[in-house]
């Protein structure tokens, strides 16, 4: 039975520890548990949360991508000027299509080619960014009619009661989550992951396996961009940045291991999910919004530590 | 050379945890001699080297080094005792200079700690000097060749007046001009009184330089013999041993049409020239000493590496080279040689273990069907006796026999035409052993062609119908019927190692 806790701790730890901050905040901030807070906390992370599903697969493959939060701004600035150029339909398409291309690329760098991820996606990072002063001249974008355009309904509205961005963030991840479980594909991410030779000697076509999931990473970040355009009606040069690391945070925290093999969607939505309370409460409690930069380093830290540490049996190298 | 013993290992015992690496080992090293250490991969050759040089501690015995009991800690304090092993991948820093190289670890420093680099480059050079090498000092080590970077560590032996100089397959990336040099070197530090133990797989380099030869098998040593007095057949079989009790069933069918022949196979740098074939329900052995080849051959079939030459003809149409997704849904299996490292994804279950290569034949539209796995991974759960708790248990955490059973499972399960074994019973118990030898003689029976690899004599001989030997990448012979014997195979084996000239 010891063991059984033991275990339980290692693979939650992080998340009951939080767990626990968390009701020390609902204590000492009447406003944290009111439906208009939970609801805001939702709105926010719907954003991060559509790009952690994709990041999912990604990490399970053992990879990282790190470009995504310059993709977020590139999408984003794509998504508010096409918008006004050809509309919101062929806007929505054209984004998707340019987060499918994104991935597509990184994935054959990564995958097909086989250079490594890091610095893959951490120079795409950096590529995006200048893409975007490139594309919209340095200038802010707005969209022309955002009191009219229906465009409105992915970042602004609600159905039922629930922000229409949560519910996004909802189907994404029940199809990330069946596409992961219950498919083919998902079991070769899986496997790739845990043990690429064993997967290649079972005729799994790893490089493809791991292209497949940056696209799919590029494609989640595109449908955040679609969200997070929606919302602001507008695009900054610098909307995404940082993204990547909250993401990348809200994954681990979850418990999907950075060595791969090993991970769930819907773990990364519980660990993306409670990121965002623990950043609101912090800002409850009166701490600056910059905090959050603290609490993102802390968690990676943490969660990385604690996952290798289970692997190798003792918590110093 | 004189007979005083410059290295005395005696009764030395090392395990590892469920392993007995070395057990009880004892031999002794003169001054001014070369002496031989060979035997297979597992022999227990590398664990010896290690305790020689402060990797790992001995749980027992004792070493003797100028006649005093010594306890060495770490290579380093093995080098300052003199004691210096030259590995087979070599330890250097390519961005440092020859002479950093030499004293690394050991530089020498002023009373403030500072790098005496002048005191540093003169030793060096002087050592590099006793050695007739034709570089400098201040050379950067990723500018040499391999030969050279070798003769940086050799150099080490006069920095450090090092007595016992262990060699660890000096040869492996060498040409032959640099293995003459390296050979004139070994024969230098010969004449300075320097004992030297010498590893090598490579019968012809073993006679022509070595004084003595100990022989380790299973972690124990088979016996030292003086060089000149015996030959490489002797030495094979001192290797491989001759245990010939245990029994094996052999299905007595007649065989079927041919399923695979294999034409001229080559893949550069690892074996050229394959060519056989194997029928409906044979049983073909594939015999040889560790590193003949036989995995890369039977891998490149398989599509995990890509021949360079050589065709392949399936149940009598030719085919092209496959990749290991067309190999398989031609109805190939090859259940390989690392059973974790290339057999199973040890974190997931039994379950996706075994479906792992057929994924397609259990989904409906890419959908997994769970009920069709269970269905299949029950089934053979029952037929092949797996000992789990269920089907998510990671395979990770389930006997080496237990686990080999899952990699069989996961190829049978597709019913496949041809099934290549590569070591089956490698590292399992004695029960899961003979399961699979019962294993491999009903599939026989069932119409399979089966490819056998082992480097276990008995065993080789136990289960195959007809055996092809395999040495430094070629086919050696082939024996049938009354030739497969013992003595056919050391024979044809050790005759190739000891003139690779002679193919």
């Amino acid at each position: 039975m010891t063991t059984d806790i033991g275990a339980l701790l290692r693979r939650h730890g992080l998340l009951l520890g939080f767990g626990v901050f968390l009701l020390g905040v609902a204590l000492s901030a009447d406003a944290f548990l009111s439906p208009g807070n939970i609801l805001d906390v939702l709105r926010q992370v719907s954003i991060t949360g559509v790009m952690a599903v994709g990041v999912t697969f990604v990490v399970i493959t053992g990879r990282l991508d790190l470009s995504i939060g310059s993709m977020l701004t590139l999408l984003t600035v794509i998504v508010v000027d096409q918008h006004n150029s050809v509309g919101p339909l062929l806007a929505i398409l054209i984004t998707l299509g340019a987060g499918v291309l994104i991935g597509a690329v990184n994935g054959a760098l990564v995958g097909l080619v086989g250079l490594n991820a890091l610095i893959v996606t951490l120079a795409m990072l950096s590529f995006l960014q200048g893409l975007v002063l490139f594309y919209s001249g340095g200038s802010n974008v707005n969209v022309e009619n955002a009191q009219t355009t229906w465009f409105a309904v992915f970042g602004r509205k609600s159905l039922l009661g629930i922000p229409v961005p949560v519910l996004i963030f909802l189907v994404t991840a029940i199809i990330g989550a069946f596409v992961l479980n219950r498919t083919v594909f998902g079991r070769q991410v899986f496997a790739t992951g845990g043990n690429g030779t064993a997967s290649r000697f079972s005729g799994i076509a790893t490089p493809w396996v791991v292209f497949w999931s940056y696209v799919i990473s590029g494609l989640t970040t595109a449908i955040a961009a679609i969200i997070m355009g929606s919302r602001v009606m507008g695009a900054q040069n610098t909307i995404g940045q940082g993204y990547e690391l909250t993401v990348l945070a809200g994954v681990i925290l979850g418990g999907t291991s950075l060595l791969g093999g090993a991970g769930s969607v819907w773990r990364t939505v519980l660990g993306i999910t409670m990121l965002g309370f623990i950043q609101n409460g912090l800002l409850l409690l009166g701490f600056p919004y910059y905090v959050q930069w603290l609490v993102t380093w802390a968690v990676i830290i943490a969660a990385v530590w604690i996952d290798l540490g289970a692997k190798r049996g003792r918590i110093l190298a | 050379m004189s007979t005083d013993p410059i290295l005395t290992v005696s009764g030395i015992t090392k395990t590892f945890p469920g392993v007995t690496a070395l057990d009880n080992v004892s031999f002794d090293i003169r001054r001014g001699e070369v002496h031989a250490l060979v035997g297979e991969n597992g022999a227990g050759k590398s664990t010896l080297m290690k305790v020689l040089a402060g990797l790992h501690q001995p749980d027992g015995g004792q070493i003797l080094h100028r006649g005093q009991p010594v306890s060495v800690q770490s290579p380093l304090e093995a080098r300052q005792m003199g004691i210096l092993l030259i590995h087979q991948e070599l330890s250097l820093s390519p961005e440092l200079s020859v002479a950093e190289n030499i004293y690394l670890g050991a530089w020498p420093t002023n009373a403030l700690g500072v790098l005496n680099k002048r005191k540093l480059r003169r030793d060096a050079r002087a050592a590099l000097e006793a050695l007739g090498c034709g570089f400098g000092p201040d050379r950067r080590v990723g500018t040499l060749s391999v030969a050279m970077q070798q003769m940086v560590e050799i150099a080490r032996s006069q920095a450090f007046s090092a007595d016992v100089v262990i060699f660890d397959e000096p040869t492996a990336s060498l040409t032959d001009t640099e293995k003459d040099q390296l050979f004139a070197t070994i024969r230098e530090l010969r004449g300075q009184g320097v004992g030297i133990v010498y590893i090598s797989h490579k019968m012809d380099e073993i006679f022509e330089l070595t004084d003595r030869i100990t022989v380790l098998r299973d972690g124990t040593v088979q016996g030292t013999v003086t060089t000149a007095d015996t030959d490489s057949t002797a030495i094979t079989r001192m290797m491989i041993g001759r245990t010939l009790e245990a029994y094996f069933h052999k299905a007595e069918i007649a065989f079927g049409a041919e399923t695979l022949r294999v034409e001229g196979l080559g893949l550069d740098g690892q074996f050229d020239d394959v060519s056989f074939a194997v029928r409906q329900g044979e049983v073909l052995g594939l015999y040889g000493l560790v590193g003949a080849g036989r995995s890369e051959m039977v891998e490149t079939i398989f599509g995990v590496r890509r021949a360079d030459r050589g065709r392949l003809i399936w149940q009598g149409r030719e085919i092209p080279l496959p990749t290991p997704r067309q190999a398989i849904d031609l109805g190939m299996a090859l259940v390989p040689e690392s059973r974790k490292e290339q057999g199973l994804v040890l974190m997931m279950g039994g379950l996706d273990n075994t479906t792992l290569p057929h994924l397609s034949s259990y989904a409906t539209a890419t959908v997994m069907d769970r009920g069709r796995e269970m269905q299949v991974f029950d089934r053979y759960r029952k037929a092949l006796a797996i000992k789990t708790t269920g089907p998510d248990q990671p395979v990770s955490t389930l006997s080496g026999g237990n686990q080999q059973k899952f990699v069989l499972a996961k190829w049978l399960c597709a019913d496949p035409r041809l099934i290549i074994l590569d070591e089956p019973t490698r590292g399992i118990d004695v029960g899961s052993k003979s399961a699979i030898h019962e294993l491999i003689a009903e599939l026989a029976g069932r119409g399979l062609a089966v490819i056998v690899i082992s480097s276990e004599m008995p065993e080789v001989l136990g289960v195959s119908h007809r055996i092809l030997a395999m040495a430094e990448g070629r086919l050696v012979g082939e024996f049938e019927g009354d030739a497969m014997t013992e003595e056919n195979l050391i024979d044809a084996v050790s005759h190739h190692l000891a003139n690779p000239a002679a193919q």
